[in-house]
């Protein structure tokens, strides 16, 4: 029994971070349509920022956080601007394809500027564990859980009370409509990408400072897992991403508790194709009718 | 999709190698091996400077450099009646199995060397080897530890394959008997990297020795980041030691997140987490308790000679303490002017023949009897970490 909650405590943390990552992609997709590849390796940048600035200026956790936030925004909304919309006219793969480019070229440029060699993330928070029956829970895991929830809640209500959350809605049901009435929908848009790649960046840093160990293609699986999690949860759908990214965690946790750990990213994507095939639209997913 | 990648890459370079293998055969037609010419004897280097491997490929590098300055120095080799110096002809591999192979080739066909060192990695040396046969010339890796590479598919030695580092099985059943003899563990639990032959042959060989009792056998992918579940069931299991074969980017975390955890007792690994970043990942006062197995230890330094003298001069050209690899880079070397001096003779198939037959040559990686197998024999290291340094070894038969 304690096992098995400890177990709920590890699957819990490790959720959070995919649940900060899934609500990045749903939401651009939400949007857009597009599958951004690219968004497991904002985290990455976001990671390496928290590396730079508390090695260089020697800031606390919430200030490398935050500004870290700020950084991947600014790098989501620049990939935006210089990849993916010259393209918004062209076919979804095209996009698609140039996701993958841009992945390539985050991945390859950072180990060529920085080195594809690990390195340890600064301490800046020291890691006390927390005991109670028989259960221990670190600060770092406690942090990482709220702050993840935090950042979910401030997220929902961006989207659902605010005059960008209402636009961000509106162009996702129908872009022309939504220019017809004022809304300008590149700003929109750029405002989403920010908005996603702060969570990945926040996700990056919080991700350092829990395992202490960051390179360059960090965000390759927890990139792709991420993906699965929205899909899990319904693409398109915030509250979905959220749940699909716990419940990723969750099971990637259990497959390990019952000694399958060599299959515990097979059983992942074993998920992926059963949602696909059960239930496409996802857990929370509207299941619209394509019109031809 | 970069699983297809991975194929198309794997698809061309078989097409690339089956060219070069091609290119060689022509060559080699006319007189058998190599044999020099002049005073100076060439030696291929096949190594990866770039890529993956181009951590361990520079370390080795540098190994080899030292040695063939270090002999030319002191005279050069003695064949018969007269003198040769060393000579060698670098060139990267860049960690790719395609390039290794045309690199082979080119070395053995236009440059004529007597013997091939390198390459570093398993993959890379299985994939050289080929056109090194087809040239007759021997091929020495440093470091390739997978036992597969030496053999051929009917079991039968690979005549002009040999290596300088032990193999997988002997380091997973050497770290068997030493949780057993040394730590007196009874119960044990493993955890081995199952992205690669290294950590699965190590856990294989480990199992196979080990006289206790193996609670459990867990398995992770290189990349992986979080431990704390297969940790947390293990835990639950109960053991007296944690065996975990594979490479120190992923064997820090799991230290860190074992101890962490309140998980004390004894860790045991093999020579892939010898670097000085494990302990920068693990943080200094969880590498406590810590064991791996390694051909070469600096603290033997104290009671070796050659180990001190190697120490010095490797300090004294690169400004900084040798390693495992440099120190096999070394050792590949010397074994080869061995077989040179063995054999009389500078042609590649009799240095071959007589690389087969070295036997007890002290090197600073241990004394070296080249195997049936073409596998040295040589007594294995346990180095003990308390607080991230090494503070003994021990020597296990």
């Amino acid at each position: 029994m304690h096992t098995a909650m400890q177990q709920i405590i590890n699957g819990l943390s490790l959720g959070s971070i995919y649940a900060l990552l899934a609500l990045g992609y749903t939401m651009v997709y939400g949007i857009i349509k597009l599958i951004n590849f690219a968004h497991g390796d904002v985290y990455m940048l976001g990671a390496f920022w928290g590396y730079f600035i508390i090695n260089k200026y020697h800031v606390d956790f919430i200030v490398a956080l935050l500004s870290a936030m700020i950084v991947t925004a600014f790098a989501g909304m620049l990939i935006e601007y210089l990849a993916y919309r010259p393209l918004r006219n062209s076919p979804r793969i095209t996009a698609l394809i140039t996701a993958i480019g841009v992945s390539y070229f985050l991945e390859n440029g950072m180990s060529y500027l920085f080195g594809a060699n690990t390195r340890n993330f600064p301490q800046v928070v020291q890691q006390h564990n927390y005991t109670a029956f028989g259960i221990s829970i670190s600060n770092i895991q406690l942090l990482i859980l709220v702050t993840a929830i935090i950042l979910m809640v401030l997220l929902q209500l961006i989207i659902q009370k605010t005059k960008m959350g209402t636009a961000m809605r509106a162009v996702a049901v129908d872009q022309e409509a939504a220019a017809l009435v004022g809304i300008n929908p590149d700003h929109v848009i750029s405002f989403t990408f920010g908005l996603g790649s702060a969570l990945a960046g926040a996700a990056g840093v919080l991700i350092g400072l829990y395992y202490n160990s960051i390179d360059p293609l960090m965000g390759m699986t927890p990139g792709i897992k991420a993906f699965v999690a929205a899909v899990v949860g319904g693409i398109g759908s915030v509250p979905g991403a959220a749940i699909g990214g716990f419940l990723i965690g969750l099971l990637e946790t259990g497959v390990q508790a019952i000694g399958l750990s060599a299959y515990k990213d097979a059983a992942v994507y074993v998920v992926l194709i059963l949602i696909l095939i059960v239930l496409p639209a996802g857990l929370l997913g509207k299941n619209v009718k394509e019109k031809v | 999709m970069k699983k297809s990648m991975m194929k198309r890459v794997a698809v061309l370079s078989a097409v690339a190698a089956a060219f070069a293998v091609l290119a060689g055969c022509g060559a080699s037609a006319a007189n058998k091996g190599n044999t020099a010419s002049g005073s100076t004897i060439k030696l291929g280097v096949n190594i990866e400077l770039s890529g993956v491997g181009g951590g361990y490929g520079e370390q080795v590098n540098n190994g080899i450099n030292l040695a063939v300055s270090e002999i030319n120095k002191d005279g050069g080799v003695k064949v018969g009646k007269k003198t040769y110096k060393f000579k060698t002809v670098t060139q990267d591999n860049k960690t790719a199995t395609s390039t290794a192979a045309s690199i082979a080739a080119q070395l053995t066909s236009k440059e004529k060397v007597s013997a091939l060192i390198g390459p570093a990695t398993t993959n890379a040396a299985t994939a050289a080897l080929s056109n090194a046969t087809k040239a007759s010339v021997a091929q020495v890796s440093p470091s390739a530890t997978a036992a597969a590479y030496t053999l051929q598919k009917s079991g039968k030695v690979q005549p002009y394959a040999f290596r300088t580092a032990f193999t997988d099985d002997f380091q997973g059943t050497k770290a068997a008997n030493f949780v057993d003899d040394t730590l007196k563990a009874k119960k044990v639990a493993i955890l081995a990297d199952n992205s690669n032959d290294y950590g699965k042959g190590l856990a294989a060989a480990f199992k196979k020795e080990y006289q206790g009792t193996v609670v459990a056998t867990q398995y992770f992918q290189a990349g992986d980041k979080d431990f704390n579940a297969v940790l947390t069931s293990l835990k639950n299991k109960g053991f007296d030691a944690l065996y975990i074969p594979g490479y120190y980017t992923e064997i820090g975390l799991i230290i860190k997140q074992a101890r962490q955890m309140g998980i004390n007792t004894p860790i045991v690994g093999g020579d892939g987490m010898m670097d000085p970043s494990l302990t920068k990942i693990a943080g200094a006062k969880n590498v406590t308790d810590v064991y791996y197995t390694t051909p070469f230890s600096t603290l033997s330094a104290k009671t070796d000679k050659t180990v001190a003298n190697f120490l010095d001069a490797y300090k004294a050209k690169y400004g900084e303490t040798a390693s495992a690899f440099n120190a096999l880079g070394f050792d590949s070397v010397y074994l080869i002017k061995q077989a040179i001096v063995d054999a009389k003779s500078t042609n590649s198939v009799d240095i071959a023949k007589a690389l087969a037959k070295v036997k007890d040559l002290k090197g600073v990686t241990g004394t070296m009897t080249i195997d049936s197998k073409h596998n040295p024999e040589k007594t294995i290291s346990v180095e003990k970490l308390v607080n991230g340094k090494a503070v003994s070894a021990t020597t296990v038969k």
